[in-house]
């Protein structure tokens, strides 16, 4: 009995996260720790803030075994629509807000009218949906750049959380950061300590004490490594609570709910999922709509940061949310996939990014090179789950 | 001495140190059917394989002697250019390519350079048609406008087309009707006459001793015997005994039935083909079934026994739908899936593979699926704790071989994945359950123990209505059987007075009304 209850932690489970850290540390030394300075690391955030935010949502729809192409189309329309309000008709900003996320809903209800009660394969769907929202932006935009935005409105996307800012080591030390930080810290190991004495209760198996430790002990680093280069910079993003709460929500949703198994069901065998009680029509429905809200926050987070809403915007952002699902270990065919797996995967992307700008290279070549990251990812994936 | 035509000795194939087959020899008379019998996971597929170089040379040991030479096969095509074809159970056509380009499949007719001469095709298409009795097909109508039982003669009929001398086919009527089934194994026979010899795999023993010369029994990877016909005593007790290790002295449990009142009534019942409007699948039905009492419906391939099952369990089939539902003497509307698990109603489907399962998820999965909202969550949020203590009591309880609730169920063998399928349907906590075909497919000894889930459940008090082409095993389990035919019931049998005789009966008198 005894033998039973241990079991060692899936290393596999971790691969994504031990990658993330590889690709950090090599473009540490390529740039000469460039990468980890305090005003890069909050770049790395607000940079990647809309992405991780599609990606989200796009783990939905992936998770159906489908994709949504319309995705940075749509995140441009809600830009502009913003824009055009704030700007032309002097609207208040939360006017705007709530008039981009109603307008991201309705697209997102569009394409889930069509492809849940018209069974039109959401790939041409969307394909449509991406003309359709890229030739709306140019003309509400008359093609040109809408701007600038007012303060109130760009602190989404620029602005920082309050800060208590101590001298510190030649710099300053922001305290909010420091202590959000070691908020993280008891609520990981909080939630770990519980998680093992339910285990205990219902006699299931528990992994080495050892292993747990090493576990929240690499968490921890990573947690405390990300706020301590806030605090040395300017505190705590605004974009980064968004995305915190909304990763935090997704999750949650997507591991603990039976709105989230349904989607998991859905996409592992739509037929059986049907006939067991789950209305798979509502499930595509509620996921693309799901994925237009998201295009909003994620178009309202990107005019802010850019103070302004230009016909350009979101170009191509519904590839990066894609291939960051397949990234994080998604299947193109439905059923598997995380939250946090398509979170690391963008980061693994904007890392990619980041690092390779640092170091000088074109973004004609980051492209080469971010093709071949999603190529190799996912063959190793694929490979070793062959192997089984 | 006798004319072997294939000798496979002392093959062993091990998987991941497990082995798979241990020591197995077997012997093919030229011009025979041998039939190989065992059950699922004994072993018999992966001889197959071994052979026709599925799993190439050097991943086994042992000697496979073909005409008298030993062969080293490393993929299919060299095992196909000496004569040995191969047909797989799950059938290898193109559905949307047509009769005659399915026969000539990866062994097209070309004229000069490599292009498709159509005329040849057609003509030696034909050919090979009228080897298998199908001369009178369409050769441009796409496969997949045929049924099952043509689309496996086509398989012969391409297999033909390779010059075939050793046929092997890994039950072929597992999907076929008896009408079906007597018609392909009549081929077989024909085939035999002109020289052409056969394995088959089958786990129906009935057409096991009709057609085969010989029989090779395999259990748990190795070798059990084998026996010839006319030399040895072949009757189905004695095949079992060799493949399962044991006499199985009845092979349905015995049950005192403890009929109560009536529980699940149906009232004419009616329904329309889903892309034809016009065509009226299930006229007229009306049945009831009484609390533990076990109900059969006995019926050919296409005589709407699923189609009804479905249509009844929250409009899964068909449109137009008319009839009315009472349950426990209460009507009820039932217009989709949840209302019936709602309202006690389970229904396990025919196929568990693309119905019944999520073959990617966990057993766990798969077994709290249907019961997730009604038991396993509270405000949409799904308690993991209780769903893992379910999971694990069932899998004890109904005795699912794995190692775990965590193992995905496509590694479990088809008798225990029809237990999780059950599993998830029984988590529902239903008092009726519609199991269709519920050991299509699983060996002897698994198909034993469906026998006593179901009695257990009826014991329990459950309505049960039980699908089966299998008409014994219908009369072994079933306290009353209705005959269905053409979309209406066209005869009620009780448990005294029903064989197989009269079920057939029903049918033909019925058809013979129709005409």
């Amino acid at each position: 009995m005894d033998k039973k209850k241990t079991v060692n932690i899936n290393m596999k489970q971790y691969g994504m996260i031990l990658a993330l850290i590889v690709v950090f540390l090599i473009f540490a030394a390529m740039t000469g720790g460039k990468n980890m300075s305090p005003a890069n690391i909050n770049n790395l955030i607000m940079q990647n803030s809309y992405i991780v935010i599609l990606a989200v949502g796009m783990l939905l729809c992936v998770l159906t075994g489908n994709i949504d192409l319309g995705v940075g189309s749509i995140v441009a329309v809600c830009g502009a629509v913003v824009g055009i309000m704030i700007v032309d008709y002097k609207t208040s900003m939360w006017v705007a807000i709530i008039a981009a996320l109603a307008i991201g809903t309705l697209s997102g209800m569009f394409v889930g009218f069509f492809v849940s009660k018209l069974s039109i394969p959401p790939f041409i769907v969307t394909l449509a949906t991406m003309l359709m929202g890229r030739g709306l932006t140019y003309t509400l935009l008359k093609a040109q750049t809408k701007g600038p935005l007012p303060a109130n409105y760009t602190y989404i996307g620029a602005g920082f959380l309050p800060t208590v800012k101590i001298p510190f080591g030649g710099g300053t030390l922001d305290l909010v950061s420091i202590g959000a930080a070691l908020i993280a810290f008891a609520f990981i190991i909080i939630s770990e300590i519980s998680s093992i004495k339910t285990k205990k209760k219902y006699d299931f198996p528990v992994n080495p004490l050892w292993q747990t430790i090493v576990k929240v002990g690499v968490i921890m680093i990573i947690v405390w490594f990300f706020f301590y280069k806030l605090a040395r910079y300017n505190g705590i993003p605004f974009v980064l609570v968004i995305m915190g709460l909304l990763v935090a929500l997704y999750h949650f949703i997507t591991s603990k709910t039976v709105a989230g198994r349904q989607i998991y069901a859905l996409g592992g065998n739509a037929k059986a999922a049907r006939l067991s009680g789950i209305n798979t029509e509502k499930v595509f429905f509620w996921v693309y709509t799901n994925m237009g809200i998201m295009c909003a926050i994620a178009g309202i987070v990107l005019s802010a940061r850019n103070a302004s809403a230009t016909p350009k915007a979101g170009d191509q952002f519904e590839m990066d949310a894609i291939a960051s699902c397949y990234i994080g270990g998604a299947a193109t065919s439905g059923g598997i996939g995380t939250i946090i797996g398509a979170v690391v995967g963008a980061f693994i992307m904007g890392i990619l990014n980041n690092g390779m700008s640092l170091y000088g290279w074109s973004t004609d070549i980051q492209k080469i090179v971010k093709g071949a990251v999603l190529l190799g990812a996912v063959t190793v994936d694929l490979l070793s789950k062959r192997k089984k | 001495m006798a004319d072997y035509i294939l000798e496979m000795n002392h093959i062993t194939k091990e998987f991941y140190g497990v082995k798979a087959l241990d020591d197995v020899n077997i012997k093919v008379k030229r011009g025979e059917i041998h039939a190989l019998c065992g059950e699922n996971g004994a072993g018999k597929s992966t001889l197959m394989n071994v052979l026709s170089g599925v799993y190439p040379y050097g991943t086994y040991s042992g000697d496979i002697v073909y005409h008298g030479a030993v062969c080293q096969f490393h993929n299919i095509k060299q095992s196909e250019a000496k004569g040995i074809v191969i047909i797989h159970q799950e059938l290898a056509l193109s559905p949307y390519l047509s009769v005659a380009e399915n026969v000539f499949l990866g062994n097209e007719q070309t004229g000069k350079k490599g292009v498709i001469d159509w005329t040849k095709t057609h003509k030696r298409a034909q050919e090979m048609l009228a080897k298998v009795g199908l001369e009178n097909e369409n050769l441009n109508a796409p496969v997949s406008s045929l049924g099952v039982g043509k689309q496996q003669l086509i398989e012969i009929a391409r297999a033909m087309a390779k010059q075939v001398e050793l046929l092997i086919l890994d039950e072929p009527t597992a999907a076929l009707n008896d009408e079906e089934s007597k018609r392909l194994l009549n081929i077989m026979l024909e085939l035999k006459k002109h020289g052409i010899t056969c394995i088959m795999i089958s786990h129906k023993l009935n057409e096991i001793s009709y057609v085969a010369d010989s029989i090779t029994v395999i259990r748990d990877g190795k070798t059990i015997e084998t026996l010839d016909k006319g030399k040895d005593e072949i009757n189905e007790d004695r095949i079992i005994k060799g493949m399962v290790g044991r006499e199985l002295t009845n092979r349905y449990p015995e049950r005192t039935s403890e009929i109560k009142d009536n529980i699940f009534e149906v009232e004419n019942w009616n329904a329309y083909h889903p892309d034809d409007p016009n065509r009226h699948v299930i006229q007229d039905v009306s049945f009831h079934v009484k609390a533990g009492e076990v109900v059969g419906f006995a019926g050919l391939m296409g005589a709407g026994r699923t189609e009804l099952a479905m249509s009844l369990f929250g409009r899964s089939y068909g449109q137009k739908i008319s009839g009315t539902i009472k349950i426990n003497g209460k009507q009820v509307l039932i217009r989709n899936v949840r209302d019936a698990i709602n309202n006690k109603l389970a229904y396990v489907s025919e196929d568990r593979k693309n119905y019944g399962l999520i073959l990617i998820d966990t057993v766990k999965g798969n077994m709290t699926l249907a019961a997730l909202r009604n038991f396993f969550s509270k405000k949409g949020i799904v308690n993991k704790n209780d769903e893992i203590i379910s999971a694990e009591n069932y899998r004890k309880k109904i005795n699912v071989k794995t190692n775990s609730i965590n193992q995905s169920v496509s590694s479990l063998s088809g008798g225990n994945q029809q237990k999780v399928v059950l599993a998830k349907w029984m988590m529902t906590q239903p008092d009726i359950l519609i199991l269709d075909e519920p050991t299509r497919g699983i060996d002897i000894g698994a198909k034993y123990e469906i026998y006593c889930i179901i009695n257990d459940l009826a014991k329990a008090g459950k309505a049960i209505l039980v699908i089966s082409s299998e008409l014994q095993e219908l009369i072994g389990t079933c306290d009353r059987i209705y005959v269905i035919n053409g979309g209406h019931i066209c005869g009620e049998l009780t448990r005294e007075e029903v064989s197989q005789e009269k079920i057939m009966k029903c049918i033909m008198e019925d058809n013979g009304k129709e005409e």
